[in-house]
């Protein structure tokens, strides 16, 4: 009795939630349609069925080859290329906030249905392509033992490394394969809780700076506020002295951060909130303004208040800045690289984004990496397919896309964590002198 | 030789029915309570507190109601009081099984509807209590 009336009352919600239509409206550009906010009794999820790719591969555009370049990671998420061509994947998996309500329980468990069970590597592996012939015969793990590595970057001779708690920088040599010993820390991170554990990294042109993307500790407060102490912000550090200031605030979960060519902005791939609705609130990119207030908690997208945040704040309201480009709600956009020439001319003006794929939505979305083009400096016009096909028409989910890295030699180098796998992207031909870009 | 069996014209609440109905009552006053104190200070432990009481409060009402369910089929009257007794348990129930999925929506999105169902589940809760304890069933004792 008492069973079957769980059925009964789970399938009455279900079907609840069911009602809400999901149209799928282009939700990308600047000026995305914001439908009002709804959620039924229980929240929309379609968890990925993992499945093996086989023979089968992600497809990339005419005249474009995928291939895996390296193969049974430990959850691969960010790469860097260095300047030999050496790929550095950063491994592992962070997080582990304790579950404080039941639903944290049951959530944690059906989630954990779409990820990899692989235990999360805690290292740096080094990949190498000594004879250029695209095939990385060559791989050492370069550094272990770290806490969740997520972002990388390299400013001259130091490689610094963002674990989910402290930014560590390592001394590097062109050609090594190894570090030569353990990384110096340069500052500590919040970590507590670390609901979004992952911490981006990018450095400002001159290496002065580096810029640490730190995502919030919940959804929409349900931690609390307290929780969100120095969290959903971008963080300018002094690499020298490791000195901090919020760069700017209100982005909920910044998990990709780039510095645009020529100009020196800097620009973030940001996740927005859930159970709202399956077209709310998009996940975006954005060039991130120094001292600039995007919204979380308080607001989505410019100034639409989020009711589900007590206390209210009508000012940060008011102040919440809307982002550049709107990439479609829950696609949760992870990895963020800007183009260069040498992927080809249609691919040469834009920014590459890996999209790890929904789970907040009956109709999944992401599960690939887009391009979008832009001119002038801007995104202008609508994301283009990059690498797709990593949900098959069966229903079966075979790689999820975390970082994207442009290999300035003509390559886009993609992270999979759920297939463990690092993807190489290249045109089939050297591309033609390409058309340069119209800004840089 | 008269065939008819024994009577117990009066069987109360089996103690163990007894501690589950009753335990069931301060667990849902407990949620109303850090409801209240949530909505009024908005500090999201209590609302932590008010969803964890109120799984509590299922799972003890939960088997009350299986209870109650076992004692109406075997009655030989399947009407009144025990029956009464069992559809309001049941409504509570399914109101406070209604009431978890509203408390786990994130933060504030929960309000003001996890605060008048745990209202009325605690209204509905002490009302089947009583009246489970007033409940006398009838039956042959097999």
């Amino acid at each position: 009795m008492r069973r079957s009336l769980l059925l009964a009352f789970a399938s009455l919600a279900v079907l609840a939630t069911a009602c809400g239509s999901e149209p799928d409206t282009p939700q990308y550009g600047p000026n995305p349609q914001l439908p009002d906010p709804q959620r039924g009794l229980l929240p929309s999820m379609v968890i990925a069925k993992p499945g093996e790719w086989g023979d089968l591969r992600p497809t990339v555009p005419q005249g474009y080859t995928i291939t895996p370049i390296a193969t049974d990671l430990k959850i691969p998420r960010q790469t860097i290329v260095l300047p030999n061509g050496d790929i550095l994947v950063a491994e592992g998996k962070g997080g582990g906030a304790p579950k404080l309500t039941p639903k944290d329980v049951i959530a944690g468990f059906i989630k954990a249905k779409g990820t990899s069970p692989v235990k999360g590597g805690n290292r740096l592996t080094l990949l190498r392509d000594a004879d250029g012939d695209g095939t990385y015969e060559g791989r050492t793990v370069f550094a272990e033992d770290l806490n969740a590595p997520y972002g990388l970057a390299l400013v001259g001779n130091a490689l610094y490394v963002a674990n989910q708690d402290a930014l560590v920088r390592f001394d590097y040599q062109v050609g090594q394969t190894r570090a030569s010993g353990p990384p110096v820390k340069v500052t500590d991170l919040p970590s507590e809780l670390n609901h979004h554990w992952t911490k981006a990294l990018t450095a400002s042109p001159d290496g002065r700076f580096l810029y640490v993307g730190i995502g919030s500790n919940s959804n929409i407060t349900e931690r609390g506020m307290t929780a969100e102490a120095d969290r959903a912000v971008v963080w300018q550090i002094d690499a020298q002295t490791g000195a901090h200031r919020p760069f700017a605030t209100g982005l909920r979960n910044p998990t990709a951060l780039a510095i645009q060519p020529g100009t020196g902005q800097l620009w973030a791939a940001v996740n927005e909130r859930d159970e709202i609705g399956p077209n709310l609130v998009p996940d975006y990119i954005t060039s991130v303004r120094e001292g600039g207030f995007y919204g979380w908690p308080y607001a989505y997208w410019g100034a639409n208040a989020d009711t589900r945040v007590r206390p209210e704040d009508p000012a940060k309201v008011a102040a919440s800045i809307r982002p550049d480009y709107a990439l479609g709600s829950h696609v949760a956009a992870l990895g963020l690289s800007f183009s260069t020439a040498t992927m080809g001319a249609q691919f040469a003006d834009g920014v590459f984004v890996g999209e790890h794929g929904s789970l907040n939505r009956s109709v999944p979305v992401g599960y690939k990496v887009i391009f979008v083009p832009f001119r002038g400096g801007r995104p202008a016009g609508p994301p283009v397919d990059f690498v797709t096909g990593f949900r098959g028409e069966d229903g079966k989910t075979r790689g999820r896309p975390v970082g994207v890295t442009v290999d300035p030699r003509g390559a886009l180098i993609v992270c999979d964590d759920l297939s463990n796998t690092v993807w190489r992207v290249t045109p089939v031909r050297a591309p033609a002198p390409a058309t340069p870009a119209t800004a840089g | 030789m008269a065939s008819t069996a024994y009577r117990y014209p009066e069987r109360p609440l089996h103690p163990f029915h007894a501690i589950l109905l009753a335990g069931a009552v301060p667990l849902f006053l407990g949620v109303l309570l850090c409801d209240l104190a949530y909505s009024s200070t908005y500090e999201i432990q209590w609302k932590n507190f008010s969803s964890w009481l109120l799984v509590g409060g299922l799972v003890f009402s939960g088997f009350a109601l299986l209870w109650a369910l076992i004692d109406l089929v075997r009655a030989d009257r399947r009407a009144g009081r025990p029956l009464f007794y069992f559809l309001l348990l049941l409504a509570a129930w399914i109101l406070g099984f209604v009431n978890a999925l509203v408390h786990a929506k994130d933060a504030w999105a929960s309000m003001p509807a996890a605060l008048v169902l745990a209202v009325i589940v605690a209204v509905l809760v002490i009302a089947a209590t009583s009246l489970g304890f007033s409940t006398r069933y009838e039956g042959e004792r097999k």
